[in-house]
Order: C-alpha cells, then structure tokens, then sequence
C-alpha cells in the first residue's frame, strides 16, 4: 500500500513539478537583477499557451522533426521514473538501471539533435553539433559517478546508489560524494544549456546551443520541447538533491518535504550561478567538463587507494 | 551430429555457389540467380544447423583422415563456433539477396562473376576456420579467407585507390597469417602436436602464443594501431562486401583471440588488464576518427574499428573475472562481447546496405554532397536511422543490450567482484564516452546525409531501392529491434557460448537473468516505444494541412538561402575533431578572404589515418630502401646465379 501510495506520489511529482522548478530559477534570476519577474507559475501558463497554438512547419522538414519533441519527451519521463525523488525509492528499479537512464536521455538527445538537422538550417546545425558535442563529453562524469557510487553503497541501482551513499562513520565517503555531486551539478548546467555553457533566455550569437536548436519549433511540439526539457532539468537536480540529502530521519512524509525544500534549494542555487557567473566561452566549455569529468576521477580513484 | 553435417553441408553450398554463375555467359542475370539460390540455400543450412547446437548439450565432432602431415581434418562445433557462425550465414545469405541489384550481372558483366565466386569461397573458407580444430586446417582456411578477400575487395581493380586499398589490405593479411604460422609454430613445439585443445596446465611459453595470437588476429579483427588496411578496404569494396567484411570477416579476429583465450586455463591478469585498454584505445580512436571522415563509407569503417574495441572491453573483462574466479564477470563480459559480435554484425551490415542504397542511387560516397534524400528515399533512411541508433547503443534497440552488459561487468567488477582492479571505472566512462561520440558521429551522418536540403546536384537523382535490397534492410533492422525488446531470447545463446568458452577452467555460471534486468528492459523497451509513439501521433494530429503554414526554414531574413549554405559534415564534427587533434592531426586548406570583394575562397578539412601514413607507410618505406642494398646479388646473370647454386651445395654438404 505504501509503495503504491509513493509511486502515485512520485509520478505526480514527476509530471507537475518540473515547470516549477524553472519558475523558481527564473524568480532567482529576477530578484538578482532587481526586477519582479514573471510569476513562479509562468512555464504552466506558458505551455498552456503553446499546447493552443497552431504549428508552422517547415517545407524542408520531415516527420523527424516532429519525432525529436515526442522522443525526448517520452525517454525524460521514463527516465524520471528511474530515478528516485528523496529517499524514497524509483518506482521501477533494477540492477543497472542508471544506464537506462543515461542512454534514456541520449536517445532524446539524437533525435532532438537529429529534428534540428532537419530544418536544414546553418543555425541549427551549429546548435545541434554544439549540444552532441558537449554532451559526450558529460557523460563520463556521470557513469564515474556511477560507478563510484555503485561501489560506496554495494548496490547497482539508482535507487539504493543514491538513497544514502554517505555514511558518517567514514568520513571518506563524504568527500566523495561531494567531489560526485560537484561533477555531476556541473554536468546538470551543462546538459541543460544553463548559465555558464548556455543561455536559456536567448538563441542568438554565441549562446546558440539548445535554444537554437529548437528554433523553428512552434506550438504544441516546442511546448513539448519545453516540457520536456523541464523534466530533464528536474530528474538531473533530483539526482542532485539524493546525494546530498542524509538519510531519513522522520518518515515517509517528512522525506517528501525535504525533498521538496531540495527542489527548492538547487533551483536558487541554480539561478545563483546564473546570475553571478558570466558564460563561458564556447572554447572553454570542454575544460569544464574535462574538469567535471576529472572530479569524478579523482573519487573513483580514492576509493581505489 | 546433425548439426554439424547440416553445417557442413552449408559450408559445401555456399563453396560451390559461385559455379554457376562462372558457368552462364557474362551479360545475363541467370547465373547470378542461380548463385543466389545456392547461397540461400546454404545459408539457411549452416544457420539452422549452428542453432542446433544451441538446443543440445553436446559438442558434435567431426575427424576425417588427411594426409597432410601434422594436419587432420578435425571439426568441432561448440557453443563458441556456433555462435560466430550464425552472422557468417545469416549475413552471406542476406549480402547476396542485396547484390542481386546492386551488383547486378548487367551492370558488372565485367566482374559480378569473379565477386560472386570469391564470395562463395570467402564465406566458406570463414565457416570452416570457425570449426577447425586442428591448426594446419585452420591456417588453410584463413589463408583462403584472406586470399579470397583480396579479390572481393579488389572487384573494381582497374580503380587506383581500390588497388591501393587493396595492396595495403594484402601486406596487412600476410603479416597477420606470419604472426599465426609463428604462433602454431610454438603451439606445435610446446603441445607436439596442432590439434587445438585447453591446456592443462599454463605453458611455460604462454606469453609468447597470447602475445603473437592478438597481434596477428589484432590485425584482422582491426584493434587500433593494427587497424591500418580497414578503412580503405571497406572504402573500395562494393558495399554489400563492406557489410560482409565489417559484419563477419574483422570478427574472424575477435573469434582466434576468444579461441586463443579458451586455450589457457589460468591467465594472468595482464592479459584481460591488456585487452581491456586495448578495447579502450581501439574504442574512443576508432569513433574519434569515424568523426573526422566525409567518405560515408569510410565513417563506417572506423565505426568497426570502435565497436571491436566494445567488443575487446567485454572479453578483456571476462579474462580478468576468469584470473580471479569471478563467474559474474566472465558471464556479463562475454555475454556483452558474443552479444556485440552479433549485434555489430547485424547493425553494421544494416548500415552498409543503407549506405550502399544511398550511394547506388546518388552515385557518390561523400556525405558533404548529399542532404535532404529522406524524401526521395523515405525507407532507406527509415533504416538508416534505426541503425545509426542502434549502433550507438541506445534502447530500446540491440546495441544497448550488449553495452549495458559489458557496464554491468565494469560496475559489478568495482563494486563487488574485483575491487583491487583499477581499470574498471575508468572503462565504464571510456565506454560512456564513445558511447556519447557515437551519437554525435552518426547525427552528423544521418542528419548530412538524409535530412535537410540538397547540398549538390548528386542527390536529386535519389530514388528507393528495389525490394532486393529493401528486404535484407528490413530482416536486419527487425533484428536490431528484436533482440533489443526481448533479450531473453538470446540469453540462452550467450550463456552455452560463455560456458563453452571456458573450457580450460570450468566455474559454475550463474544465469544471466540473475545478472542483468533481462525481464524489466523487455518492459521498458516496450513502454519507450509506445510512449513515443503516442506523443508522436499528438503532434502528428496537430501537424498544418500541407496547403496550410508551410513555410520556408527561418533563415534570418536572407532573401536567397541555398543548400549549400547548410551546415555540413566538417563543421558538425569540427569542435570534437579539434579535440582530439593530437590523435587525428587534421589536414586544412583554405584560402584566405582579402579585399572588399573577395573573390572565390575554398575551405578544405581532411582526417588522414595518422598510423597508416605517419607510422606505417614511413617505416615501409625504409625498410624498402634498406633492403635495396641486397639487391647487389641480383645481377641478372646467369653465371652469377650457378656460382650462388654451387656455394650453396657446397655450404649445405659441408653442413651436413
């Protein structure tokens, strides 16, 4: 009865809460710069709109263009219900989940990358080549960080990896975890074209990385684009959020607010860092994932002595 | 026994399958039909029969007198052999339905007879080094292998570059038949004898065989720096040999190392440590380069230079769980690494039959003049796409089944089962890497390639490929999707192939259902597909009626855009190119713009491959030149030569 009740509650996180999370960035950003901003509700009204509105299209695209927003929606959500929000366990979980779950997100990200080919535009191209390119480079922070964990907690799934990887009576695996959650914070800024790799308010000139690959999306699709995106960001912060949570204390109930005062946290952290810190140039950005990366090298091989 | 007579039987089909053909004159179609009946025929054969095996648990034997010294013709077909047996004949069969159009007699009376000839006895001469058990039979039969592809790969000989990749690829071939006939050699001086069978005890030159079998198989199967003669060969080869070559004939090499491997009871762990960076090596260059190209084939080629290092990862994983008695980690890195072997040879052979499509319609192989064919090829790109995602292992197709079983390894081996070995995390982000490369190597290609507008005149002429060439597309990428959906049906394969593997020293294997989420994937793989599905119809439903709001890309208000100002293959890979620079040294030329009006500038990027001509080609060179001085004995007199006859006799009874 109880992991019914948290699969119904998790799902409904999952499903609702990701367009907070961006209001609360952008409420961040907005207090930063001394204005009021937008509502924390905007990203609802904003797909709302999108989902009414017609769709222009392209005459040089083909159904890949539409399948880049309806893939990388389906494989973010499937991917959300991988991952665990809190201590409270995924709703599906397995040994080796956590490689579903990254290739989850890197099927969305060859047919996002492939719609934005589509549109045979010079623009897109440089957006798409930009955004593969990046995220390889990722990616070996995240499966480091994987691999870490699976070692710290002796287990290979998501839930149990990220439910409490630090344990007290060790200080080392404090450290640890906190190099992984550094790496992988930074892999979250960059997967999700934040602030210092992209600029998420702008497709123009040096920014052109997700924005500007879904340039020529209208409508329902680019509502889905951007949905889909904000699930992404949330599923990325969850993971976060897991590794630095400490293991629960007070219930069932109680981990569903700390979760969400999580939420909360890594979004002004996430609009800190965009507000305080200037973009990156393009040239740099692989230093920093190289970095990430290396963070997450640096803790594997504590572990190894 | 069955199994292996129906084997066999194949194996005889498939020799003879190139007779006819020789037989017809050289401007009709009907010796070419009557081969590709042969062809079938022996392959369903040999397939059926390597199935067969799998459903016993015996290992069916076969020994024949031969009067050959030393050899016997002795076959054996285990779990190992039958596994790299069933792409052998699943691909032959498929290859030759997909050259009955595009190699058509009518339009290659000047070769499509010589090609199918050799076609039968490559094929052949591969399934029978798959089952030879006595070393004499096995170099016979690689020898042919090697022979008979020279000429595959040379069908258009009077092509310069097609005799340049042909003559590389033949220096490549001997030099890895030498490294064998040298490990027989001391396989023969340490055992007595040449009949393959573990050993009991580890040899005291086990070193020296292990060193010289990955060396000389390493130059086949393409690992990294040996992999010097792959790219152009699969380049030049018409592509229905591409995929055969890229499909099976590089695996010949994976199967002598895993063969070399099943010999040994007790390897130390260098071995799999070695293997492991190797794969590694082979892996993340094989996908940098491949991103570097514009020969659509020859980005093809080094995607086979990459996934054998997948493929080396999962055995060097197995080799080390075998030194530390680690049954789950040779269960998930030989399940991963057999698995591959299949997929790669599934996916790729998808590919070069898509690619092959592409080209017979366009008449060029260089991707920066193509774009916008999904329109005029709507099926083949369809196939193209599924097998660019499932080369770059993504669910919920078959590549990601085999790489999520070589990351189970490495997780489980740092987690649990081999904790002191340091490489293993560090190969599971290797594997994450290339993994990531892949997917931005075969968006720029099938983006390039299918998407957009034409970039060239070439591409206008695209049109759909006949149903001989449609059908072997379509069986491949129903198995790309089959074994991704449901890996369990191919579990039971891997598991009698692992356990076949090792031989030497048995451990009692846990089910691979217990070690990988076999069941839950099936499910997911599932919801995946609807799901995306379902969101795609939403849009779908919503999409302008096509007299409605269809429009022109955004182009920043420019008033005249073309296709060529699309973006192209070398700038998609340019930033990943130039980070990896210090392996690919890229070749640029451009001309500089200058005045007000500039006339014409040209840009040009060019990947070389640095181990061909900054290593491999220079030392040849040398070597030739140092071997000129030996050529003062060669005087063309005939006097010259009896007095070398007499010193020689004289020197040898003197000996004697």
């Amino acid at each position: 009865m109880e992991t019914l009740l948290n699969i119904v509650i998790h799902s409904l996180v999952l499903v609702l809460m990701p367009p907070l999370l961006l209001g609360i960035i952008n409420k961040t950003k907005a207090w930063f710069a001394g204005r009021v901003g937008p509502p924390i509700t905007q990203t609802y009204f904003d797909l709302f709109k999108l989902i009414r509105k017609e769709m222009v299209l392209s005459r040089t695209t083909t159904w890949v263009f539409l399948a880049g927003p309806a893939v990388s929606l389906a494989t973010a959500v499937l991917a959300g219900l991988l991952i665990p929000f809190g201590s409270h366990a995924a709703p599906l979980s397995f040994a080796g989940d956590m490689i579903l779950a990254a290739y989850l997100l890197a099927l969305g990200r060859f047919f996002t990358a492939s719609a934005a080919l589509d549109t045979g535009s010079a623009f897109e191209g440089m957006g798409a080549a930009r955004e593969v390119t990046f995220s390889s480079l990722a990616e070996p922070a995240l499966f480091l960080g994987f691999a870490v964990l699976a070692r710290l907690t002796g287990s290979l799934s998501l839930t149990h990896m990220l439910a409490s990887p630090m344990s007290m009576e060790s200080a080392a695996s404090v450290g640890i975890v906190i190099l992984i959650a550094a790496a992988w914070f930074a892999v979250l800024l960059s997967e999700n074209s934040r602030i210092p790799v992209d600029d998420p308010n702008t497709h123009l000139e040096l920014t052109m990385i997700h924005e500007v690959m879904v340039l020529d999306h209208s409508g329902p699709a680019f509502g889905m684009i951007v949905y889909g995106g904000a699930v992404k960001l949330f599923i990325m912060s969850a993971t976060v959020i897991d590794l630095l949570t400490p293991v629960s204390v007070f219930g069932a109930a109680f981990d569903w607010l700390v979760f969400l005062a999580g939420v909360l946290v890594i979004g002004v952290a996430v609009g800190v860092v965009e507000s305080s810190i200037a973009r990156l140039r393009l040239v740099t950005v692989p230093k920093m994932l190289v970095s990430a990366c290396l963070l997450a090298a640096f803790a594997a091989a504590l572990l190894l002595r | 026994m069955t199994s292996l007579n129906l084997v066999l039987a194949g194996i005889g089909a498939l020799a003879v399958s190139g007779l006819p053909a020789l037989a017809v004159r050289g401007n009709s179609n009907r010796g070419q039909q009557w081969s590709l009946a042969v062809t079938l025929a022996g392959a369903t054969m040999g397939f059926c029969g390597a199935l067969m095996v799998f459903g016993q648990d015996t290992t069916p034997e076969l020994t024949l007198p031969w009067s050959i010294p030393g050899g016997a013709f002795h076959v054996a077909l285990d779990g190992l052999s039958a596994a790299f047996l069933m792409p052998v004949f699943l691909l032959s069969g498929l290859g030759t339905l997909y050259g009955l159009s595009y190699w058509a007699q009518t339009d290659h009376p000047e070769n499509g007879r010589k090609l199918r000839f050799f076609y039968g006895i490559m094929v052949s001469a591969m399934a029978l080094l798959i089952l030879a058990r006595n070393g004499i039979l096995f170099l016979m039969a690689w020898e042919v292998m090697a022979l008979a592809g020279y000429f595959l790969i040379t069908t258009e000989h009077e092509k310069k570059e097609v005799q340049d990749a042909g003559w590389v690829y033949l220096v490549a071939a001997h030099l890895s038949s030498l490294l064998l006939f040298a490990f027989f050699v001391v396989y023969f001086a340490v055992t007595g004898s040449f009949e393959l069978q573990p050993f009991a005890e580890q040899p005291s030159a086990a070193v020296v065989l292990f060193l010289l079998a990955l060396t000389g198989f390493g130059i086949k199967a393409g690992l990294f720096p040996l992999h010097v003669w792959l790219p152009s060969a699969h380049a030049n080869a018409p592509s229905h040999i591409s995929a055969l070559f890229s499909g099976v004939v590089i695996k010949m090499g994976v199967y002598g190392v895993m063969r070399v491997c099943w010999l040994f009871p007790h390897p130390p762990l260098w071995w799999g440590s070695l293997l492991m960076a190797l794969g590694i090596v082979s892996g993340v260059l094989g996908v940098a380069f491949a991103l570097g190209q514009h020969d659509i084939k020859r980005l093809l080629a080094y995607h086979s230079i990459e996934n054998i290092g997948i493929i080396f990862m999962g055995l060097g994983l197995a080799m080390v769980g075998r030194t530390l008695g680690q049954p789950a980690l040779i269960a998930l890195g030989m399940a991963g690494a057999v698995l591959h072997v299949w997929n790669h040879g599934v996916f790729k052979a998808l590919l070069f039959f898509a690619a092959g499509s592409v080209i017979h319609a366009t008449h060029t192989r260089d991707i920066e003049h193509m774009g916008g064919l999904a329109k005029r090829m709507p099926q083949t790109s369809l196939m193209f796409l599924i097998g660019a995602a499932a080369i770059c292992g993504l669910p919920p197709l078959n590549g990601f089944i085999s790489e999520l079983f070589i990351y189970l390894g490495l997780f489980r081996a740092f987690a649990f089962d081999a904790r002191d070995w340091p490489l293993a995390p560090f190969a599971a982000a290797a594997l994450a890497l290339i993994g990531g490369l892949a997917v931005a190597c075969f968006v720029k290609v099938f983006g390039i390639v299918f998407l957009g507008e034409p970039r060239g005149e070439h591409p206008q002429r695209g049109e759909e490929s006949p149903w001989s060439m449609a059908v072997p597309m379509r069986v491949l990428a129903g198995l790309c999707f089959l074994i991704g959906l449901a890996p369990v049906v191919v579990v039971l394969y891997l598991e009698r192939s692992t356990n076949d593997w090792q031989l030497a020293a048995p451990l009692a294997m846990p089910g691979m259902q217990e070690l990988a989420p076999v069941f839950p994937l099936m499910l997911l793989g599932v919801v995946l597909t609807a799901a995306a599905l379902v969101f795609f119809a939403v849009l779908w439903r919503r999409k302008p009626l096509a007299d409605a709001a269809q429009i022109g890309t955004w182009d920043c208000g420019y008033i005249a855009p073309t296709g060529r100002m699309q973006y192209t293959a070398s700038s998609f890979a340019q930033m990943l190119v130039g980070l990896f620079a210090w392996a690919l040294t890229p070749q640029m030329s451009k001309t500089r713009c200058e005045g007000y009006w500039p006339k014409g500038v040209s840009f040009q990027s060019h990947v070389p491959d640095t181990i061909l001509d900054r290593l491999v080609r220079p030392a040849f060179h040398y070597a030739a030149d140092l071997f000129s001085h030996v050529r003062v004995l060669q005087q063309g007199r005939a006097q010259l030569y009896l007095v070398y006859i007499v010193v020689t006799l004289l020197t040898l009874l003197m000996v004697a």
